[in-house]
């Protein structure tokens, strides 16, 4: 077996795991914005849990995949233009979810923080779907012709397995995210998300172990069996540790489940990257996929510095926003404060409710005085 | 429309798109980091101010470029998976790099950046602006080195019918990139230039126009307050110089594109001939310069295309610095691309419909010409203006024309189209290539690949038509929405990205100038802001 590609197929697979571990909870927590949050005061408690962080971990997606055009471009090629519309429908949501983070505090009124409220929720059930489905889809099978082109039409690609990834990396996601809230929220929603784990860890977490074994049943290997045994024992270990309340243990339990159960997806694919369903001939493997040694050895410098780098200076991040959030840290909503409020004269005073009056004691407990705009919805505190 | 057309409907679109955030988050980011550094070291309240407002709209604007971006590395494998088999062993690496080495980098202290206002102690904060930056520009480095190995491929051998990097060190510092690095980071700066302008000279105006801000007996602005948040005097200072950052900015930025345009002109001469030529639409051999033409650019026939103003000599300065030379016109080089490249393509699969057609080496001559000028007619403009504004704005005060006003703020246009025209020259003057040949004697002569030949062959043109259309319309949606919070934020002045501002009315005195958080909740609320987050979405 040739080393640079083994390495780089590793490389790989450590970036999707890192996207996975990353994101899953970024994800998880969009989706929870619909699911889980009783109000507004909630939802911008799950938001800021992951603010400063989520576009740093969606790079990981992008390392990904531009990684797989460095390393692999027949693997690259192959995968993205095989999975054309369900990647556009990832596109989509990828796109509304980031610009939904960004915007929904921009204008304050129910129905416009109501509105990229489903964006983030869909967007992020979308991507954490499809995202799936695309990486089940790599580890059992497509069917490309001997060029590595999709034959059969636009929805060639549909197979059992990508309905089972993309709900292995849906409920995955959400009870990492309710992990991640449980570690990084205080009062009643820590509580909640810690209850909820809970009760829905033992299920949640079947559809990523049915992916991994069924991988494993394809092209398994005694080493991978070995690490479907561990992420077993890694997922139970967190359902008891979140049992016990032991929240920060319970989350890095889960983050062993996953990374055994990736290890254990792409060591049992290894080394194919893409089986053929047509003819196994056609089968892209590490070795007709790859780039040129030359290649492989350049990224590799260049990843062998980056990627710890990466890891050092995000590890930072959370460390810097380490404090858990709760309702009482929220500031009040504000959507924007006009300079010039229309056909003001001047001595007089914008009106009424621009100037800053005292705490409406409505909405949020503990926040800083009302600075709304004069045309402000009240804050629909409590739904 | 067939598959190939679609696709390229499509790359161009999301392309030119994505690349009307991209400038302004590079420029604008850079003027913000100078500003904040300015409130670091003199501790400056209108710095702070303008810190805070110009970042709010770097904000608005830098997340579009982030969601639009992906669809930039995912359509190169979805829709041009022949043209990612060909050319992923060379240009796959520096995308890849962008991701690990540029964009990890700008997304995470970014975060840092706008979450970290309180956790962070000033010059760790600002310093997370300038990583940030910083990180920004290497990603244009990057994705330039990339476009450049397009242009002007080096650094390689042909392999099996594909090209092998052998030299890095040749890529990176393809002489193609390390010119139109600088020439995109110009254009960049030209947008945040022509931006502050246009949106400082509406608050001048507006100030002026609420009778806030009046006129002395010497002509000099005399600042005034009124009741309005954050319309103080200090209020007056940010408008002020945001301006005159603005007009500096712009013009020191057109001066940047035109040397550095002025450089990748001659090395386009010698490396696509066929588009300069097409951007003069000079068809004989010494056409001059001309300012204006008419007639049917499309047509093949150069006889249709009548110069109405035309300079001798000034072509042949542009391509090779002096007035003498003869530039090779379309005529002649039509038969060396011929000779050279064939005449027709081939047979080969990887064509589908197009196979054993006559390939059009001479790039859609409208496009190439008008291109060309609109880059540096919207370029100068832009800087004109700026100029101008300086003199008018010479006493601190703008003129009362409403009009004048919305020249300024629709100013703001110019530099983007003149970005985009350029990027639409530069981009469909290669073809019909999408690797086009390297003229050099370097070696790697054999490396090219027509366009004709880089669409997926296995997504159907309904496919392409979904995502074209989807991508379009969402695009389209979200223009406005972006537009219009950038508006609504803009005319809101300092107050929209400073809500504590509501609090302290009219008056500087009560804004610390040794806070340290960026005066994070209301003044005469102490206490409630230590738990507040100082910035949260």
């Amino acid at each position: 077996m040739e080393l640079l590609p083994t390495v780089w197929f590793v490389a790989i697979a450590v970036l999707w795991t890192g996207y996975l571990f990353l994101e899953g909870f970024d994800l998880g927590v969009g989706m929870l914005m619909k699911l889980f949050a009783r109000n507004d005061t909630d939802r911008r408690v799950l938001l800021n849990t992951i603010g400063p962080v989520w576009d740093g971990n969606e790079v990981w997606l992008l390392t990904a995949a531009g990684a797989t055009f460095a390393a692999f471009p027949l693997w690259y090629a192959s995968l993205f233009s095989a999975l054309y519309l369900p990647l556009l429908i990832v596109l989509v949501a990828l796109i509304f979810r980031a610009v939904a983070f960004e915007y929904r505090g921009k204008v304050d009124t129910v129905r416009w923080r109501t509105m990229w409220d489903w964006a983030i929720a869909v967007g992020s059930f979308t991507a954490a779907f499809g995202v799936g489905a695309a990486l089940a889809l790599t580890t059992t099978g497509l069917p490309i012709d001997s060029n590595g082109d999709r034959q059969g039409g636009p929805f060639a690609w549909f197979s059992g397995y990508a309905v089972l990834g993309g709900f292995a990396v849906v409920s995955f996601a959400l009870v990492h995210a309710l992990a991640f809230l449980a570690l990084k929220t205080d009062g009643e929603v820590r509580h909640r998300a810690r209850r909820w784990f809970v009760r829905l860890a033992p299920l949640a977490l079947l559809p990523l172990l049915a992916w991994v074994v069924a991988v494993q049943l394809l092209s398994g290997k005694p080493l991978t069996w070995i690490l479907v045994i561990l992420a077993v024992l890694a997922a139970a270990g967190a359902w008891i540790l979140a049992r016990k309340g032991a929240e920060g243990k319970a989350f890095g339990a889960l983050g062993a489940f996953l990374v055994c159960a990736a290890a254990s997806i792409f060591g049992a694919a290894f080394p194919v990257v893409i089986p053929s369903t047509l003819n196994p001939a056609f089968n892209l493997t590490i070795s007709n996929a790859s780039s040129s040694a030359y290649t492989l050895g350049l990224m590799s410098i260049a990843a062998a510095v980056g990627l710890p780098l990466v890891i050092a200076y995000q590890a930072w991040t959370y460390w810097v926003f380490r404090r858990r959030v709760s309702a009482a840290h929220i500031p009040a909503a504000h959507g924007f404060l006009p300079a010039i409020a229309a056909n003001v004269l001047v001595g007089h005073a914008a009106p009424g409710g621009a100037e800053g009056s005292g705490p409406e004691g409505t909405g949020t407990q503990g926040t800083g005085p009302q600075r709304t705009a004069p045309k402000t919805t009240p804050r629909d505190a409590g739904e | 429309m067939d598959a190939l057309e679609i696709a390229r409907w499509q790359f161009g679109i999301t392309t030119v798109y994505h690349f009307m955030m991209v400038p302004l988050t590079i420029g604008l980011g850079l003027v913000v980091a100078v500003i904040q550094t300015l409130w670091y070291r003199t501790g400056k309240v209108e710095y702070l101010r303008m810190t805070k407002f110009w970042g709010k709209l770097f904000l608005i604007n830098f997340i579009m470029g982030v969601a639009t971006g992906i669809v930039q590395e995912f359509q190169f494998g979805m829709a041009w998976s022949e043209y990612s088999r060909f050319v992923g062993d060379v240009f796959g690496a520096p995308l890849a790099l962008e991701a690990l080495l540029a964009f990890f980098v700008e997304s995470t202290f970014l975060g840092l950046w706008i979450f970290g206002w309180k956790q962070l102690k000033r010059g760790v904060h600002l310093a997370c602006l300038w990583i940030a930056v910083i990180g920004s520009f290497f990603s244009a480095y990057f994705i330039i080195v990339a476009n450049s190995w397009m242009q002007h491929p080096v650094g390689v051998t042909m392999v099996n019918g594909r090209p092998h990097m052998t030299d890095a060190w040749a890529v990176f510092t393809n002489n193609t990139a390390l010119v139109a690095v600088p020439h995109t980071l110009f254009g960049a700066l030209a947008v945040a230039g022509a931006y502050l302008l246009g949106i400082a000279w509406y608050h001048l105006w507006r100030r002026r126009h609420d009778g806030i801000d009046t006129m002395g007996a010497d002509g000099r602005a005399v600042p005034g307050e009124a009741d309005i948040p954050g319309r103080d005097k200090t209020d007056y200072k940010v408008w002020i110089r945001s301006l005159r950052i603005g007009a500096v900015v712009a013009m020191i930025s057109f001066a940047g594109t035109a040397i550095t345009g002025d450089m990748q002109g001659k090395l386009m001469f010698e490396q696509q001939p066929m588009k300069m030529a097409a951007a003069e639409a000079a068809c004989h051999d010494g056409t001059g310069f001309s300012v204006l033409s008419i007639g049917n650019l499309g047509s093949k026939n150069c006889n249709d295309i009548v110069a109405v103003i035309e300079v001798p000599g000034i072509l042949s300065f542009l391509a090779k610095g002096d007035f003498n030379t003869e530039v090779k016109g379309v005529n002649s080089l039509l038969d060396e691309y011929k000779a050279k490249y064939g005449t027709h393509l081939t047979d080969s699969a990887l064509y589908g419909d197009r196979a054993g057609q006559e390939i059009q080496y001479v790039p859609v001559m409208e496009v190439t010409y008008w291109g060309f000028r609109m880059m540096i007619g919207f370029g100068g403009i832009a800087a004109f203006a700026a100029l101008l504004a300086l003199w008018v704005t010479r006493k601190g005060m703008v003129p009362q024309s409403r009009w004048i006003m919305r020249l300024a703020v629709f100013g703001i246009l110019a530099p983007f189209g003149a970005n985009a025209a350029g990027w639409i020259f530069t981009e469909m003057g290669r073809q019909p290539f999408v690797v086009a040949p390297n003229p050099d004697a370097s070696g790697v002569d054999q490396v090219f690949m027509f366009t004709a030949a880089a669409v997926s062959p296995g997504v159907s043109a309904a496919e392409l038509i979904t995502s074209l259309v989807a991508l379009a319309s969402i695009y389209a949606v979200l223009l406005v929405v972006e537009v219009r919070l950038l508006v609504k934020y803009a005319r809101g002045g300092v107050a929209s990205a400073m809500p504590e501002l509501a609090g302290a009315r009219g008056s500087e005195k009560k804004e610390k100038k040794d806070d340290d958080g960026g005066t994070p909740g209301a003044p005469g609320q102490p206490g409630d802001s230590d738990d507040v987050l100082a910035f949260a979405y």
